[in-house]
């Protein structure tokens, strides 16, 4: 057979070699990008426990590079749950199939009635469970034989990963994936690395990353107690006016001129939180005035456990008064743990009862206002208390006097006039001056790293916004 | 010794709980603490209880205006109680099918969910809406232009309101957005009184509580201050 003039003799291994660079472009612009190498997840060294540093080696000549997957074995309570979760989805396919053959063979086989062929096919199904519990398949899987639960996608450059929210207790392998987009846009993962070495995130002695806050809570404590000794020794301590505690004494005259009862709402959360702790303080000073000047006070509360301190605080206030005839218990009562059914009742107390006085001292939220507009619409005086910024707003629209966050916690210290008590609101003030001069020194920082440019003053900056207030 | 014992008590749980914010080691026994709470918390439930029926009872038996409340509040109480507790009208769990109380009390469909998404949300929902109305009561009664401070407020509303609405933007839509004075169109302008202005004093606010919170702990830490449990000795 006579060759091609045109072709040369070469040809047939040209043409092969052309077939395989063909084969191998082809075979490059779909072959799996490289998994990174030299995978090392070790724990965080003096931190609180939970967290582990992953490490890796970034591929070299990696085109349209997008990121990296870092991938963590499941905890046993994962494990346990995938298990749980597994088992049930297979159980129930199981019993609805078994249900649904035998309801098909009475209805249409046996001509039974369906209402009867449901009751007969369910007990039948119910056998099918008992008879399967053990027969459930686990499901498929990863790499390496594990299952695994993806932690995060991080950019190209990146060649590390923290880690956190980790279960102490366990113990942890990594992967990671090099993930790459191609030229059609489409996005591709490599294979996995190898896994890394098993890491427990155990917890350190002590956490260096509070220390900051240590610092600052040791500051502020040694300011309260430095003034506390200091007005131990004597030295006179004044304090301003607080208009709302100073009409305490006002308003529960009024309920007595008027011969109306005092309503008394220490907030709607439990003795654990403080601001309820400063509504109870506040409410013996007040049950002491209402004592004295035969007043009835009501108190509905919303947890059981203020319901107990409120009515300990109450008897006491009504002995110092000497009124122990006068105090009853009764007048203190729970309603109910839910918000709005505590709303429901108290603006329904405030309507039929039309008490002269309302206090309203502790922790609010939404029902702050329907409170306080119920009680204004009575023409009652209200004086409110809180540390909640997002209700104050309500309060000052709606009551008469209102005490303003730290004024609310400084309340029994002005109430009870005893140096110590007033020393530490002195304290206090010098916490205060602290974060005034961070502030401005802060302020006047930050700007010059942004006029000048910076990029040490900027880190700084960065690293007492994320290391010392983050605390 | 009825003081003495309740203040050693929180010194020594509130330094505890202290302790194990900054010792990882520590943190189980704040949790163990936090337990201890739960508990006192549940046992003084059974007083709220009490409390809850004693109040309502005495004031049918004296036939107290307003009685009838009571009668549907104790109704509804016992009502709601038996369906949760006896787990009544719920089927057992596929898992069990043979053990007739495994099935989820408050899964969907069964009478206690029904109670509580046909019942209770609804009249959640209402008290709630009822905000609205009175929001707009009390917004009518603040910005009263009696001085110049509420003047001021009455001003900064008037920006704030308009700037998160469509007219807002429509009266001063005439002013170019890149030119130099965008910062005078209502929308910018209301984001500005709440980033700088609002969110300023919010913070002072916020710190000032910080401070009280840590001072008023420490003082009932101490025993310095009492006055939560009736105050003297």
């Amino acid at each position: 057979m006579k060759r091609p003039p045109s072709l040369p003799r070469s040809t047939p291994l040209s043409a092969l070699v052309a077939v395989l660079s063909m084969l191998s472009i082809a075979t490059a612009a779909f072959a799996a990008p490289p998994a990174p190498t030299d995978v090392v997840a070790k724990d965080l060294p003096a931190d609180g426990g939970g967290s582990a540093l992953v490490t890796w080696k970034i591929p070299v000549d990696v085109e349209g590079l997008e990121g990296f997957q870092v991938w963590r074995t499941e905890s046993v309570s994962e494990s346990d749950s995938r298990g749980a979760n597994e088992r049930a989805e297979s159980l129930e396919s199981i019993r609805s199939a078994a249900y649904e053959n035998e309801y098909r063979r009475l209805v249409d086989v046996e001509g039974i009635a369906p209402e009867d062929a449901a009751i007969q096919a369910r007990a039948v199904a119910r056998e099918a469970i008992v008879g399967n519990q053990g027969d459930v398949t686990p499901a498929e899987t990863g790499p390496h034989g594990r299952f695994w639960v993806l932690v995060d996608t991080v950019s190209p450059d990146d060649d590390k990963l923290l880690v956190g929210q980790l279960s102490v207790s366990d113990e942890y392998q990594f992967i990671v994936y090099t993930v790459v987009k191609n030229a059609d846009g489409s996005v591709e993962k490599s294979v996995a690395s190898a896994a890394t070495g098993m890491v427990l995130p155990v917890a350190s002695f002590i956490d260096v990353k509070r220390l900051p806050l240590l610092v600052i809570l040791v500051l502020l404590c040694g300011a309260v107690l430095f003034f506390i000794f200091w007005a131990r020794s004597g030295r006179p301590m004044t304090i301003r006016k607080i208009a709302g505690l100073s009409a305490v004494d006002e308003a529960v005259g009024r309920a007595t001129e008027m011969g109306r009862p005092i309503l008394y709402v220490p907030g709607i959360q439990d003795m654990d939180d403080l601001q309820t702790v400063a509504g109870v303080t506040v409410l013996g000073r007040v049950a002491k005035t209402a004592a004295e000047y035969d007043a009835k006070i009501e108190v509905p509360v919303s947890r059981s456990l203020v319901m107990s301190a409120a009515r300990e605080t109450v008897h006491s206030s009504y002995l110092t008064a000497g009124r122990t005839d006068a105090y009853n218990p009764d007048l203190i009562y729970y309603v109910t743990d839910e918000q709005f059914g505590y709303t429901a009742y108290v603006s329904g107390l405030i309507v039929r009862e039309k008490p002269a006085a309302c206090f309203y001292m502790g922790c609010f939220y939404a029902e702050s206002l329907i409170l306080a507009e119920t009680g204004n619409s009575v023409g009652a005086i209200q004086i409110a208390g809180t540390a909640m910024p997002s209700q104050l707003p309500f309060f000052v629209a709606a009551c008469d006097y209102t005490l303003i966050g730290e004024e609310f916690f400084a309340a029994s210290a002005y109430l009870s006039g005893q140096p110590d008590q007033l020393g530490s609101l002195k304290g206090q003030d010098v916490g205060k001056l602290i974060v005034a001069a961070v502030l401005i020194i802060g302020c006047l920082l930050a700007t010059v790293a942004v006029v000048t440019d910076n990029e040490s003053l900027a880190g700084a900056i960065a690293w007492f916004k994320d290391s010392v207030l983050s605390a | 010794m009825k003081r003495l014992v309740p203040i050693w008590i929180t010194a020594i749980v509130g330094v505890v709980l202290i302790v194990a914010n900054f010792l990882p080691g520590a943190r189980s026994w704040g949790e163990e603490a936090t337990t201890w709470f739960g508990i006192i918390a549940a046992v003084a439930f059974v007083l709220g209880g009490g409390s809850l029926l004693k109040v309502h009872l005495k004031k049918i038996s004296d036939r107290n205006s307003g009685w009838a409340y009571s009668l549907i509040v104790l109704g509804t109480f016992s009502a709601t109680l038996a369906v949760g507790l006896f787990k009544i009208g719920v089927s057992p769990n596929p898992a069990f099918p043979d053990v007739p109380w495994s099935g989820d009390v408050q899964g969907q469909g069964t009478p206690f969910w029904w109670v509580y998404e046909y019942v209770f949300k609804p009249l959640t929902a209402t008290m709630f809406a009822m905000l609205a109305f009175y929001i707009a009561s009390a917004a009518f009664r603040a910005f009263r232009a009696k001085n110049f401070e509420a003047v001021l407020l009455l001003g900064t509303a008037f920006i704030i309101l308009l700037g998160r609405t469509f007219a807002g933007y429509f009266l001063t839509s005439w002013i170019p957005v890149d030119g130099p004075f965008s910062g005078l169109r209502i929308e910018e302008m209301s984001v500005y009184i709440m980033q700088v202005f609002n969110t300023a004093g919010n913070r002072a606010i916020i710190i000032g509580i910080a401070l009280g919170i840590a001072s008023t702990s420490l003082k009932i830490l101490m025993g310095l201050d009492r006055s939560y449990l009736g105050g003297g000795d």
